[in-house]
């Protein structure tokens, strides 16, 4: 690892706040937006995911020095499609509900840009240990990320999480869990997440902003 | 033929305003967002998006008959893939060559049709619904088309949006899911227009 300065916890750590995939770099939002209707099938959406971005992230690392250039972004697809394939073929088996309810979102995770753009951005530049790193770190932020605006679609729709009641379904928001609903939640939280920016960096002297 | 051309029509339609792509199957939403500032750029990809959209789905079909004649559709993704690749590959090519102000406009946007979920999207909609050839065609113009509609009326509000004042913490992409939520809202109402 001598060619970057990086240590392990920067570059696990990097896609949870910071870089997360979904809040500050807006990558990948279809399966947010679309598989969040309940805190599980976000659970599961997020746990497939990391999964692949983690295994991909590691071996195309390995294989980054094989590659030409040119004909990089296909074999990265091919790698990822790969991995997607036996993440597929796994929840068939073994979670055949949950299987279906996220449908063809488990096969779109190959064109989720998250796995695609990390390839690129840093797993064809860094070791397989960081690489693998930086897939799990950003695959945490997408799973966190993700878990939130289901938990939260999940409570405003049945007043339930995971299926335990919070408050009776009378103080239900019916628009939530329709599709215009995932857009409104992810849009007050984008606005949240600002605004809390915004009041840390007022408190803190000038000057002294560190990253 | 399995279906007459009314039905035909209903199913393009569906696709189009009813289970519109961006707005209520939520797929492409990196393009929705990235390529939506101008109206320029989103005709543009619209124009890509259409193209390879239809062509993918017309080759996806054809191929799986293949795949399926030989018993390996465990590698539907893969092989889907690399023709949707291949295919953004050529247009890239074309697109460079005939126009280069488009190309330049589209920037990042156009090799990453690949991995625009739309694309793959309708493919695998295609398959799961077992639609026969003609079924095809019409539902993968209708999803293509719905995709143009939806992403140049999200760029003309946008444009629109740009120059009034907001409030500081919804400024760009907040305001921009508030809006898509409206958008949204406002497909709804196609709900009911037709069954399917």
């Amino acid at each position: 690892m001598a060619e970057n300065k990086l240590s392990d916890w920067a570059v696990l750590t990097a896609g949870w706040i910071k870089q997360n995939p979904t809040f500050v770099q807006v990558l990948g939002m279809c399966p947010v937006l679309a598989v969040s209707t309940s805190a599980e099938n976000a659970l599961g959406m997020g746990l497939a995911t990391l999964g692949v971005l983690a295994i991909s992230n590691l071996f195309i690392s390995f294989v980054r020095n094989i590659i030409p250039n040119e004909i990089r972004i296909p074999v990265y697809i091919s790698i990822i499609a790969a991995f997607v394939t036996m993440v597929d073929l796994l929840m068939h088996g073994y979670t055949y509900s949950l299987w279906v309810s996220l449908g063809i979102y488990i096969p779109l995770i190959v064109v989720n840009c998250i796995p695609l753009g990390r390839a690129e951005a840093f797993a064809s530049k860094h070791g397989p240990w960081q690489s693998f790193l930086d897939g799990l770190g950003m695959g945490i932020g997408f799973l966190g990320a993700i878990m939130l605006i289901g938990i939260t679609r999940e409570l405003f729709d049945a007043g339930t999480i995971f299926g335990y009641r919070i408050w009776p379904s009378a103080y239900n928001v019916f628009v939530v869990a329709l599709p215009p609903g995932a857009f409104l939640v992810i849009g007050l939280y984008m606005g949240l997440f600002r605004y809390i920016g915004r009041m840390r960096s007022e408190k803190k002297p000038q000057g002294s902003e560190n990253k | 033929m399995s279906a007459n051309f009314g039905e035909l029509f209903a199913l393009m339609f569906s696709a189009m305003l009813v289970y519109n792509f961006l707005l209520s199957r939520f797929l492409g939403m990196c393009s929705f967002f990235g390529v939506s500032q101008k109206i320029d750029t989103a005709v543009g990809m619209s124009i890509a998006v259409i193209f390879v959209m239809v062509v993918s789905g017309l080759s996806a079909w054809i191929l799986n008959l293949l795949l399926v004649a030989w018993h390996i559709e465990f590698l539907q993704i893969l092989v889907f893939v690399l023709v949707i690749a291949a295919l953004v590959q050529f247009i890239e090519i074309f697109v460079k060559k005939t126009n280069p102000v488009l190309y330049n406009a589209l920037g990042i946007y156009l090799p990453l049709i690949t991995t625009n979920c739309a694309v793959l999207g309708v493919v695998l909609l295609n398959l799961n619904q077992n639609y026969d050839f003609l079924q095809t065609i019409f539902n993968t113009v209708g999803s293509a088309l719905g995709y143009a509609l939806a992403i140049i009326l999200f760029a003309s509000i946008r444009e629109r949006l740009s120059i009034d004042e907001l409030p500081p913490v919804f400024e760009g992409m907040p305001a921009a899911f508030i809006t898509a939520f409206v958008l949204s809202m406002g497909f709804m109402a196609f709900n009911g227009m037709i069954k399917v």
